[in-house]
């Protein structure tokens, strides 16, 4: 009986908390199927009545998809970029002899740690030396840079977990370094370079802070910086703003989702003994 | 197929000599086990001869051609690993093409060789499993073939046989034995594991603390133990070793230790005369019977085919052998017999009648 009372109350506290996690999103996906009407209606309309003209306004009037497209190369650059370099100095850090390696996994975090707003005048003006302000690579390179350390540390870890007799066969079989790399080592540890890849995207996809520095002209902002600037001097779009919201978050979902078994799944069960 | 030779092979690891000077030859063909406890050394001779690690000083030899800066790869060895390190992403066919698919071979020429060592192996049927659907002994046997597969010059192999059951064990040794056998293909053989050694070797090296103490076959290993550490490391139950002096009485040379006094059937030990020496008696040069050792029978140990009695005299603890018959009883007075023929002598924990030159010219080094 206690048992069940325990298991109950931990089931009820787990949904509060969900639900209290939830509750902004269902919010705005709530307010993005509304009309126009139903949003400013006192008391408010709690079922909506699905109506999709939010959404076509935001990619109209807004121009939503651009920001989307935008978005997308720019968290996907970053993404593939960060993960090739992180599987490479992952890789070196956890298995390569070297010297000063602690050193060097201990700089990778102290340099993750310092706040955006510290570095944005230096960075800002190092892209502007380049001439990168308003592109997608003056984007990309500080997303990778400031990713690059926890998409290595992941990696790293992932790597670390691997049998070391598993590298030794790769490598008596016939493999240098690289072939051990990617026929052997990144195939076991999927999980943890999904994972690295997953958090990196994440990040690029939700980062707003260098977007709005960066990116001034219209054409080439992200998601975040466009929903931010839908709103004019004398309009608040909310139902465009609540759509828009709605379609960024849906990939995140989809992706997660989607390598959430990968993630899950211990691929190294059967290598060793046991 | 080649020989391999190794030359005042030498490994420091942070500052710790793991590996001292070691030279060994093995010839085309043979099968030569690497004999130690654990961390003496041998794993990492045979990661040595691998090229997983770069030794301090000294060289490898295969056939002809010196492989000392060479990669793994660019020396054409086989290795199976104590924990099989399997590709767990692979199926077992794709575990054993994989060292022909990195040597970018054509796909019917794997098809092929992949078949004829599951084939050999036994483990045809089961191609298309995944590594841990596999039990122990399959794994090994998947182990094995990626090994064999690719007709390598060296065939290295690293306690491939501690993980699995004691039944297991002994039928792999027969397989072990018979596959060499088939092929032909020298190899080096690490275990800790004296049974294995003296059933699959033709070629012992005897390995402590990084130092080579006796190079030999399983016999002379056994027979002409080089110093106290082979005597005592080799045999089940071990070696008995009593401390004691070489005496003269009379025209007779004798070893006494405290009251024990057992007549040494050597003349040419006469220059030992004086000298503190350990002798060595193996369980089965002693038995019930009239003899200069008697004690008392602290326990009994029935074994089906032989009887082990552990006798305790003065303040030693003798093992001895005795027939599947033996009656006696513990607590009881018992009297042991001795071969004198095959008792060992050591002194300043080497063997007396090794005559130095030949211990060197074997290239051993004792401690």
């Amino acid at each position: 009986m206690k048992e069940r009372l325990e298991k109950a109350g931990f089931a009820v506290l787990t949904l509060f908390v969900v639900c209290l996690s939830l509750l902004p999103f269902l919010w705005f996906l709530d307010t993005s199927l509304k009309t126009r009407i139903d949003i400013t209606a006192i008391p408010p309309a709690i079922v909506p009545s699905g109506s999709f003209h939010f959404y076509e306004s935001a990619i109209e009037n807004y121009n939503l998809l651009h920001f989307v497209k935008n978005s997308m190369i720019v968290a996907g650059a970053s993404t593939l970029i960060t993960i090739l370099l992180s599987v490479f100095a992952g890789y070196a850090l956890a298995r390569l002899r070297m010297k000063y390696k602690g050193i060097i996994m201990g700089s990778f975090l102290l340099v993750s740690m310092f706040p955006q707003i510290s570095i944005a005048g230096p960075v800002w003006k190092i892209l502007q030396s380049f001439g990168w302000l308003n592109t997608y690579q003056g984007l990309v390179l500080p997303y990778v840079t400031l990713t690059l350390p926890l998409g290595i540390w992941i990696t790293a870890s992932f790597f670390r977990e691997l049998p070391g007799e598993l590298e030794d066969a790769a490598k008596i079989d016939g493999c240098g370094h690289v072939q051990t790399l990617f026929k052997v080592i990144i195939p076991l540890a999927a999980p943890g370079v999904f994972t690295a890849a997953l958090l990196v995207f994440i990040y690029a996809w939700n980062e707003f802070f260098f977007a709005l520095l960066i990116m001034t002209e219209k054409s080439y902002q992200t998601l975040p910086v466009g929903i931010a600037l839908f709103q004019g001097q004398y309009t608040m779009p909310w139902g465009e703003i609540a759509a828009a919201s709605t379609v960024a978050t849906v990939p995140l979902v989809l992706l997660v989702f989607l390598f959430q078994r990968r993630i899950v799944r211990g691929l190294s069960a059967g290598a060793i003994k046991g | 197929m080649a020989g391999l030779k190794i030359e005042n092979l030498t490994k420091t690891f942070g500052g710790r000599k793991v590996i001292d000077h070691v030279s060994f030859e093995v010839y085309e063909g043979e099968f030569c086990i690497l004999l130690g406890p654990s961390g003496c050394g041998k794993s990492t001779v045979l990661r040595l001869i691998a090229g997983l690690e770069r030794q301090d000083g000294g060289g490898v030899y295969i056939g002809d051609r010196e492989v000392s800066g060479l990669t793994p790869k660019e020396r054409d060895i086989a290795m199976v690993f104590q924990s099989y390190a399997l590709y767990p992403h692979l199926n077992v066919y794709e575990n054993i093409a994989f060292p022909l698919k990195i040597r970018k071979m054509s796909r019917r020429e794997i098809e092929k060789k992949v078949q004829a060592a599951a084939g050999l192996l036994g483990i045809d049927t089961m191609l298309r499993r995944k590594p841990k659907e596999l039990s122990g002994g399959q794994r090994q046997r998947v182990a094995i073939g990626r090994a064999i597969v690719r007709e390598p010059r060296l065939f290295l192999f690293d306690e491939p046989l501690s993980n699995l059951d004691a039944k297991l064990r002994s039928s792999m040794r027969v397989e072990l034995a018979g596959l060499h056998k088939k092929l032909g293909i020298t190899t080096i053989y690490v275990t800790h594991d004296q049974i294995e050694a003296m059933t699959l070797g033709q070629k012992i090296v005897v390995i402590d603390r990084g130092v080579i103490q006796q190079i030999g076959t399983p016999r002379e290993v056994y027979d002409k133990p080089a110093n106290l550490f082979t005597a005592s490391f080799i045999g089940m139950p071990s070696i008995n070793l009593i401390e004691g002096r070489l005496v003269k009485k009379g025209e007779e040379i004798l070893f006494r230790s405290d009251d024990l006094e057992i007549p040494v059937a050597r003349r040419d030990f006469e220059r030992y005369v004086g000298g503190d020496v350990t002798s060595g008696i193996r369980p089965e040069s002693l038995g019930p019977g009239e003899g200069p050792l008697a004690g008392r029978l602290e326990h009994i140990e029935h074994l089906g085919s032989e009887t082990i009695l552990y006798v305790k005299s003065g303040n030693m603890r003798i093992t001895a052998k005795a027939g599947a018959d033996f009656g006696g009883k513990v607590g009881e007075d018992i009297s042991l017999s001795v071969n004198t023929m095959d008792i060992h002598f050591f002194l300043d924990g080497k063997r007396l009648d090794v005559a130095r030159g030949a211990e060197n010219d074997r290239g051993a080094r004792t401690v």
